[in-house]
């Protein structure tokens, strides 16, 4: 029989302070009943001999130091799994809130997971068709890996992520099974809405766990709700065998909530006053993807993430492109031009990428044809700036045939429609189509026997 | 009896336990009832603060912490090499055994194996004189490595027993030792060592030998010494991790200690599985068996991260005491400037810039000088050249820990997002790096590469400084209008650039490149630079230069002149000459 513990001794913005405790652990969940029958949950986040204090999930409104009765579960954060939770909803901090009633499990995980083990990891090398161009061709996803969509307010991530959820997993290998965990933390009931209309739409409901915590709902459980998600991915995948996509938005009210919660603790805060332990939390959550040696399933991420201010170097971008493996990077420039999906190529990047294309894989000269783009697209920016200096019609003619290439590999290999799905052999033509346009000796990141075999010129279109 | 104490507060890493316990400054600690281990960390009369480096979920105060007496140590024996580690030196796949795919709490695993058996060929004899650091055995550790087991430093005294040649645990007594005093001491195969404590040397020797990567960029440009540091900042995505995999592969260290601070899981296994397959381009073993593995992963605990540099640096001191040259690629010590930060503010201390401690350049320091190349207690040479990756915030190297390491390092390969975005590779910029190697190591390039070297090297560079003040003309006005001999600067510029510093790390041949070739070639250049030079003297301008497709054969000599046929660069010197008599044929 649990104790229960009658009143607080402070509450301050989402912390309270219980004191005389016995026997609380640091990282316990505990229960608070308020008098009016309201019930809340909490986390113990510092414990001093018998002072506890403990981060509130639903916010500590009506919350008073004497109405409340606290109670230790005895046990951290849990949430129950079975494969029953594919098709449904619940919020933040795993309850359900689609009126169908309750998880019914043996199966009770730690939502704060334990860090894979590097030996036990096995190394992603199998590419996920997309069927946009600017991710296959040049930003390859692979299974197993964590991408984040590095994005804006007001760009179209969400369209993009949906897209991807909607090709991906949907793909050729029929036979095996997956599903995607959907986590919004602090995201407009629009955004949830979109999302789960767009599952509804391709007919895929069935193989979605959602966890919504909206932009109205209590900002500490926004803390949790990632790591609820990733819990329930880890189960699906690694018990489960399911190939997992877990699509996390939005990062950057994750942290927000974290700097929060922090300075209500009066920790010292690092840069722009977020925590220092930004990275590590952020770790936890980014290295739960991968894939395990003798299993079936994997963690796929793409968090999707709105930089504050297009800054690419604001600290949450700048820390989750140190920890995941690469980016997807949204430009606006190129959302002004009508392009979609804005994809700025250059800092774009997928570092498991190399080990999952080529020869057995997509094609031989997949490397090559991303590598040769890059540097060509790379070029246009110089030639652009040129241009707009001395003007275009005093440019060298090399000059002159890198813009109509730059212009064309925007709208044509970078654009597409939000329902067209390139396979990986129409993206590379694609590719060498656009290369056609510059003179032969240009290509110089191209192995030689490759350029001749695929190499051919292309008539240059008038002005585009 | 082992001092105890009781913990009052918790924090995250950091616990507290209340009234003076006894222990001692860094003593290792065993923590609550699963046994978590934490290290000593500050000390009053009224609190004990201790780090733990494991999760410390689950914890309640009035749980008992167990002293063990002993500083945070590594365990040196044979076994280190072609392992993986955790942050304190507990092998993971032991762990994996034990607790699956995921690393749980409180693992009590062995750092090395004690229950395999070595052979064992004893060195000494009874009767010998002895003193720290004299070779007493030697092991094949693995193919590649010869382990030899030393007395432990301190320890002076006459052999009065040896065991046989044979097999034995690492547990074993090998020699007895008889102090001067007349204690008698058995030294085993396995020695403890504090992680914190630098093993101690005779002397140190100034830098004259290049630590040879096989990278263009490093040896010929910015080379580092055996026994050097060498700094490799850069923002995400420009090529720290595959620069340090580039030197871990190819260089020609004995040893390599490969230190995962704070990085991705993936990385490290892609470490363990590529080195598990590929040769070691000296002995055409496994590169694993001249390699060990701290892995110390970002969702791993943070204290441990902090500690995975050290236990790294003490493995490695402990194999440069055999006489071998050890390399360690740290990556990255941002990730370990952080941790410090992260516990740091836990402890709330005042913090200086950017909220990293002030004590943040002395451990740097500290850190740093532990490398060099030095004269052993046993009389042999051996080496720890340190090769940091920093990552700093937003890419801007303006920032503490940056910085920081700059004071410290003699080597700075700065990378940049520019040449990384334009996938230029590997992405070090000639004009922001350096090396203060170069004037220690010219007697070495002169007697063992050419005395051209140094010479060639400097108007490669000038070339490059060249082309970037040129470049800002032409951003301004284009490059039609510069006179012919600026527009075959650029020329020569782009053929430094694409045919000598890129180079492509997932090319047979061009993925390591023999300090030979990389003379030759930049000879070649040089020589196709003399003869366009003397042309564009005589009037010819550049667009008939250009016809010839000369300056193309020149880049690609990369990938077709095989590493193991210099003869052929005397095609390309023929090359250019006949490129040479067509130019003033056709246009005298």
């Amino acid at each position: 029989m649990a104790i229960e513990y009658l009143g607080l001794s402070e509450v301050n913005g989402p912390l309270v302070v219980l004191e005389d405790v016995k026997g609380a652990f640091f990282d316990e969940m505990v229960e608070f009943r308020m008098d009016d029958g309201t019930r809340k949950l909490g986390r113990i986040v510092e414990i001093y001999e018998d002072k506890a204090v403990i981060q509130v999930f639903e916010g500590t409104e009506s919350m008073s130091l004497i109405n409340t009765h606290t109670k230790l579960t005895g046990h951290p954060m849990e949430i129950n799994l079975s494969s029953d939770i594919l098709g449904r909803t619940f919020n933040g901090i795993g309850q359900p809130i689609d009126g169908l009633g309750p998880i019914i499990s043996d199966t009770k995980v730690n939502v704060n997971g334990l860090p894979l083990n590097p030996v036990t990891r096995e190394y992603p090398r199998n590419y996920i068709r997309t069927g946009i161009s600017a991710i296959d061709g040049l930003t390859t996803l692979i299974r197993g890996q964590k991408l984040p969509i590095f994005s804006g307010n007001g760009l179209p991530h969400d369209q993009l992520a949906a897209q991807i959820v909607q090709q991906a997993s949907l793909g050729d290998d029929t036979d095996e099974q997956f599903a995607i965990v959907f986590a919004a933390m602090g995201v407009k009931y629009d955004v949830a809405e979109f999302f789960r209309r767009t599952f509804e739409e391709s007919g895929v409901s069935d193989h979605v766990v959602m966890y919504l915590n909206l932009a109205n709902d209590p900002v500490v459980e926004r803390l949790i709700t990632p790591k609820v998600a990733l819990t329930a991915a880890e189960y699906l995948a690694f018990e489960r065998g399911m190939h997992i996509l877990v699509i996390l938005t939005d990062i950057t009210s994750f942290a927000e909530a974290m700097r929060e919660v922090s300075s209500s603790k009066g920790e010292i805060p690092s840069r722009k006053g977020y925590p220092g332990y930004l990275y590590s939390e952020l770790a936890t959550l980014y290295e739960r993807a991968g894939i395990v040696k003798g299993g079936k399933g994997s963690v796929t991420q793409i968090p999707i993430l709105t930089m504050p201010n297009d800054d690419i170097t604001h600290p949450i971008p700048d820390l989750t492109g140190y920890i995941t493996e690469g980016q997807i990077v949204l430009d606006r420039q190129l959302h002004g031009q009508a392009i979609y999906p804005p994809i700025n190529v250059l800092p774009s990047l997928s570092r498991l990428m190399k080990d999952g294309i080529g020869e057995g894989y997509t094609r031989v000269d997949h490397q090559d044809v991303a590598n040769q783009l890059f540097s060509c697209y790379a070029k246009v920016g110089d030639a652009r700036a040129l241009a707009s200096v001395i003007g275009e019609d005093e440019l060298s003619p090399l000059d002159k045939k890198y813009l109509l290439f730059g212009n064309a590999f925007e709208h044509e290999f970078v654009g597409q429609g939000p329902l067209e799905n390139r396979t990986i052999i129409d993206t590379l033509e694609k590719g060498w189509e656009l290369l056609g346009m510059l003179p032969k000796e240009e290509l110089d990141r191209i192995d030689t026997k490759i350029l001749d075999k695929y190499y051919k010129p292309t008539e240059v279109k008038a002005e585009v | 009896m082992n001092k105890t104490g009781i913990i009052y507060g918790i924090n995250g890493p950091v616990i507290y336990l209340k009234g003076n316990t006894g222990f001692k400054m860094s003593e290792m600690v065993y923590v609550g009832e699963e046994h978590l281990v934490g290290e000593v960390i500050g000390l009053t009369k009224d609190t004990t603060t201790v780090q733990v480096y494991e999760e410390t979920s689950g914890l309640r105060p009035g749980e008992k912490v167990t002293a063990t007496g002993d500083a945070v140590s590594v365990l040196l024996g044979p076994g280190i090499l072609n392992n993986i580690f955790d942050g304190i030196q507990r092998p993971l796949s032991e762990i994996a055994k034990e607790s699956g795919k995921y690393i749980s709490r409180g693992m009590q695993v062995d750092s090395l194996d004690p229950d395999k058996k070595w052979d064992v060929h004893l060195t000494v004899s009874v009767g010998d004189e002895v003193s720290g650091g004299t070779i007493i055995a030697e092991i094949p550790e693995t193919k590649s490595i010869v382990h030899k087991s030393m007395i432990p430093p301190y320890l002076r005294g006459r052999i009065i027993k040896t065991a046989e040649d044979g097999q034995y645990t690492i547990n074993d007594p090998i020699v007895t030792v008889q102090r001067h005093d007349g204690s008698e001491v058995e030294v085993r195969l396995a020695q403890k060592w504090p992680i914190r404590i630098a093993r101690p040397t005779d002397k140190r020797y100034p830098a004259s030998k290049p630590l040879i990567t096989g990278q263009r960029i490093l040896d010929t440009l910015f080379p580092i010494a055996k026994g050097g540091t060498a700094a490799v900042p850069g923002g995400f995505g420009t090529g720290k991790t595959m620069t340090q995999h580039q030197i871990a592969k190819w260089s020609d260290a004995d040893i390599i200690v490969y230190i995962g601070c704070g990085e991705r899981g993936n990385e490290m296994t892609q470490v363990l599985e590529e080195f598990g397959e590929l040769q070691d381009p000296k002995t055409g073993n496994l590169l694993m068996d001249r390699t060990t593995l701290i892995a110390n992963t970002s969702n791993m605990p943070v204290a441990a991260r902090e500690a995975s540099i050290y236990t790294g640096l003490t493995l490695a001191e402990y194999y440069r005491d055999m006489g071998y040259d050890v390399a360690i690629m740290a990556d990255s010590t941002s990730r370990w400037a952080e941790a410090l930060r992260e516990l740091s503010g836990r402890l709330e201390e005042m913090p200086a810039e950017e909220g990293f401690p002030a004590y943040l350049a002395s451990r740097l320091s500290a850190f740093y000088e532990r490398a060099g190349m030095m004269q052993n207690l046993n009389g042999t040479e051996g080496s720890v050249s340190i090769i940091g990756a920093v990552s700093p915030q937003g890419g801007d190297f303006s920032e503490p820990v940056t910085q920081n390491t700059k004071r410290f390092v003699r080597c700075f390969w700065g990378l940049d997002k520019s040449l990384a975005y334009a996938r230029h590779f590997p992405a070090i910029h000639w004009l922001t790096s350096y090396s203060e190697y170069l004037n220690d190591l010219a007697p070495w390039y002169k007697d063992e590469v050419s005395p051209k070297f140094v010479d060639y090297r400097n108007q490669l560079l000038a070339i490059l400084n060249q082309e970037s003040s040129l470049m800002e003309i032409v951003k301004l006005i284009g490059s039609d209008v510069l006179p012919d001999d600026q527009k075959l600067t650029l020329e020569i510029a782009r053929v430094v650039r694409l045919g000598f510093l890129q180079q492509n790390a997932f090319h047979p041949e061009d993925t390591c490149v023999p300090m030979s070739k990389q003379f030759l070639m930049m000879e070649v250049i040089l020589y196709l630079y003399k003869k366009s030079k003397a042309l564009i003297a005589m009037g010819m301008p550049m667009s008939i230069l250009k016809e010839d497709n000369i300056f193309e054969r020149i880049i690609a000599i990369k990938y077709d002149v095989p590493n193991d046929k210099p003869e052929m660069f005397e095609d390309y010197k023929k090359a250019v000459d006949e490129f040479y008599d067509k130019v003033l044929e056709k246009n005298a």
